[in-house]
């Protein structure tokens, strides 16, 4: 017989299996992250909540409390309300463009063609360019004098230069200018999760369906945007998120205007609390977007549990 | 409900052929079982009937009408798939309702029809549920109710049983066949279980290589295969396959190789067999060995009943008198296709 050596238990110093405890473990894997969201995020926010209710200035740090008179300065202010309209308007209306054509550009993208491997690589580009970048690409194409746009329609015959349209000079244009770079910025992340989840999708349930007599758009809005739902709500909550409290499109592309047609509330806290000096009342403006996206992140996670299959 | 013809249907992925040439003929209310090793086109032929696949060449009829060119949804054949392909989000009465809400068939048609193929199968009181709440087996149920609501001209069965576990698998297969025999349904069934396709088929197709081999009643395949695949694939164990007049093959079934005591009066041809090992299964018993001055592949198997056998005649190590009789056995030219003797 051949003895087995080592085939019994040592004894180990105490610490020896300590990483294979779960409890051990687990506290040391998400003790950074924890550490991370305490400092970084917890403290500052502790910090404008405070902000919020006090007459801080840069000229004049004082740190005495005057309870929810900067909310109710900022409430009366029309300027604010239009900001908040703002902001509501460039969320939703980015992120519904953004989604529509990341479905279709997924759809697109499904079927195989020549060069497809390409088209998926690049389509990523406009989520990786810094948005710095990007803004000043935008910028000349909806430049009044240059604008690529208005010379390519001036060329197809639809409009004539003397009725060209000033694309960030009007507050309705400008408006729709900054929602057309956002949802191009957002789309390639659209399309990524939208690929994610149809390629998820069992073979065997389309199929299913193509034999059960369904055409492509029952196929496609009964059976395969149902079952990724789930997956396309979690891109929407980190869509409408990002885009609740985005400020570097509006600040690079309109500076928020024209007359403040295009002031969203991260740009204005901004303006307000750092341009200006006004601590307190950029902090209660920046604080108006917490109820609204707690409200929609546990709507949007309700949605998701009840939608799990 | 209709006859399926297929004739010389061909699909190539690329360059290698899945289906390579089949022409079969399933008539109106038949049940016909394909049944081959994995991987030689099942599946593909199947989705070339439903219309997921285009052939690349050869014809297809359903009730005497060429469909090459319809899509699957005017073909009107239903298909069940190996994993049902239920739809997670719906219930099981709107899985059941799908295929007859595509053809826009007014609700209380629906709700009339669900109820029926619902009952059938025995499964009206899941109808509330989803499909991630059901076992298995009421799965395949669901997935066989949504495949017959619509009554289609055919229906399509790709190894539906192979999820099952042994014993619901023998229910299963009883209910499927009960119940085609009643509805009267085409019934095309894939499948590579050989147990299932000679119990359940009116007719058996045995495919290899993309190709038929041979079409018959589960006695014709069983009893006169067309050739060694056929022999050894039907079978369990195969048919024992020696070298026989240089180049031909000799075949016989396991159960007639007998000791030459149990084998009965009449034309029968003598071999000396040496037993080599035994495994008492509790019906049978199953010897291996070789026979003198033949050649095989494998050790020669020769199933007997236990209780019968006298122990002194497949005593291991020694050479024992066996018998076939001569209207058991069967030969093969040097093709592997099946001769008349010599
Ligand atoms: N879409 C495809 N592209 C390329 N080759 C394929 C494709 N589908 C099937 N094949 C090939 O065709 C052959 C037949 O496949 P098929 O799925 O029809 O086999 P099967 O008889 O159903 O096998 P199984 O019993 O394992 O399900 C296989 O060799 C497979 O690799
Ligand atoms: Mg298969």
């Amino acid at each position: 017989m051949v003895a087995i050596a080592d085939s019994v238990p040592k004894a180990h110093s105490r610490f020896h299996f300590i990483l294979d405890r779960r409890d051990v473990l687990g506290s040391l894997m998400v003790a950074p992250a924890i550490l991370y969201v305490l400092l970084l995020v917890g403290v500052p926010f502790l910090m404008a909540v405070y902000y919020s209710m006090s007459a801080y200035t840069i000229y004049n740090p004082s740190w005495s409390f005057v309870g929810l008179s900067n909310f109710v300065d900022v409430v009366e202010n029309p300027a604010f309300r239009q900001t908040l309209y703002n902001t509501f308007i460039f969320t939703f209306g980015s992120q519904i463009l953004g989604l529509v054509l990341g479905k279709f550009g997924a759809l697109l993208l499904l079927r195989p063609f020549p060069g497809r491997k390409f088209v998926r690589a690049i389509i990523i580009l406009p989520w990786a360019v810094p948005i710095a970048l990007a803004t000043v690409a935008w910028q000349w194409m909806f430049d009044s004098l240059y604008s690529v746009i208005n010379w390519t329609l001036i060329a197809l015959g639809f409009i004539t230069r003397a009725n060209a349209p000033n694309w960030l000079g009007n507050p309705d244009l400008a408006m729709l200018s900054i929602i057309v770079v956002n949802a191009w910025r957002f789309f390639p992340f659209a399309i990524v999760i939208f690929l994610a989840g149809i390629t998820a999708v069992p073979q065997d349930v389309i199929d299913a369906a193509t034999v059960d007599g369904a055409g492509f758009w029952r196929k496609n809005y009964q059976i395969i945007v149902p079952m990724i739902l789930p997956i396309v709500a979690i891109g929407l909550v980190f869509g409408i998120v990002f885009t609740f409290t985005d400020l570097s499109i509006v600040f690079l592309m309109t500076n928020g205007g024209p007359v403040g047609a295009t002031s969203v509330l991260g740009f204005a806290g901004f303006q307000t609390g750092i341009t200006s000096g006004d601590v307190s009342h950029g902090a209660a403006i920046s604080l108006f977007m917490l109820p609204v996206l707690l409200v929609v992140v546990i709507f949007m996670l309700r949605f998701i549990r009840r939608r799990e299959i | 409900m209709a006859a399926v013809v297929t004739q010389d249907i061909v699909k190539k992925f690329g360059e290698v052929p899945a289906v390579n040439g089949i022409s079969l003929t399933v008539p109106d209310g038949e049940f016909m079982v394909l049944l081959g090793p994995s991987g030689c086109g099942k599946t593909t032929y199947l989705r070339i009937i439903c219309g997921l696949e285009q052939q690349t060449s050869g014809d297809l009829l359903i009730g005497g009408n060429v469909v090459n060119d319809l899509p699957p949804r005017a073909r009107g054949v239903a298909m069940m798939f190996q994993s049902y392909g239920l739809y997670p989000h719906f219930t099981v009465r709107n899985n059941i309702a799908f295929p007859l809400k595509t053809q826009h068939v007014p609700h209380d048609k629906i709700e009339k029809q669900v109820q029926w193929a619902s009952q059938l199968l025995g499964i009206n009181h899941l109808l509330d549920r989803r499909p991630r709440q059901l076992s298995g087996g009421e799965r395949q149920r669901v997935a066989l109710a949504r495949a017959l609501v619509r009554e289609p001209t055919a229906l399509l069965l790709d190894e539906p049983l192979s999820n099952l576990d042994a014993k619901l698998r023998t229910m299963a297969r009883q209910e499927i066949k009960n119940f085609q025999q009643r509805v009267g349904l085409t019934t095309i069934y894939v499948t590579h279980d050989q147990v299932e396709a000679m119990g359940m088929g009116d007719r058996i197709a045995v495919i290899d290589h993309g190709n038929v081999r041979q079409v018959g009643t589960p006695t014709e395949i069983y009893n006169d295969p067309a050739d060694l695949f056929v022999a050894t694939f039907v079978g369990s164990p195969p048919m024992n396959i020696v070298s026989h007049n240089g180049g031909g093959y000799l075949g016989f079934r396991p159960e007639n190789f007998l000791p030459k005591s149990m084998v009965e009066d009449g034309a029968a041809t003598e071999f000396k067999f040496r037993v080599d090992r035994s495994e008492y299964l509790g019906a049978e018993r199953i010897v291996y060995g070789v026979m003198e001055g033949f050649e095989s592949k494998q050790l020669i198997t020769a199933k007997l009943p236990p209780a019968h056998v006298d122990e002194s005649a497949i005593r291991p190590g020694e050479w024992h008198p066996f018998a076939v009789k001569n209207s058991a056995l069967r030969y093969f030219d040097k093709d592997g296709n099946r001769t008349s003797r010599h």
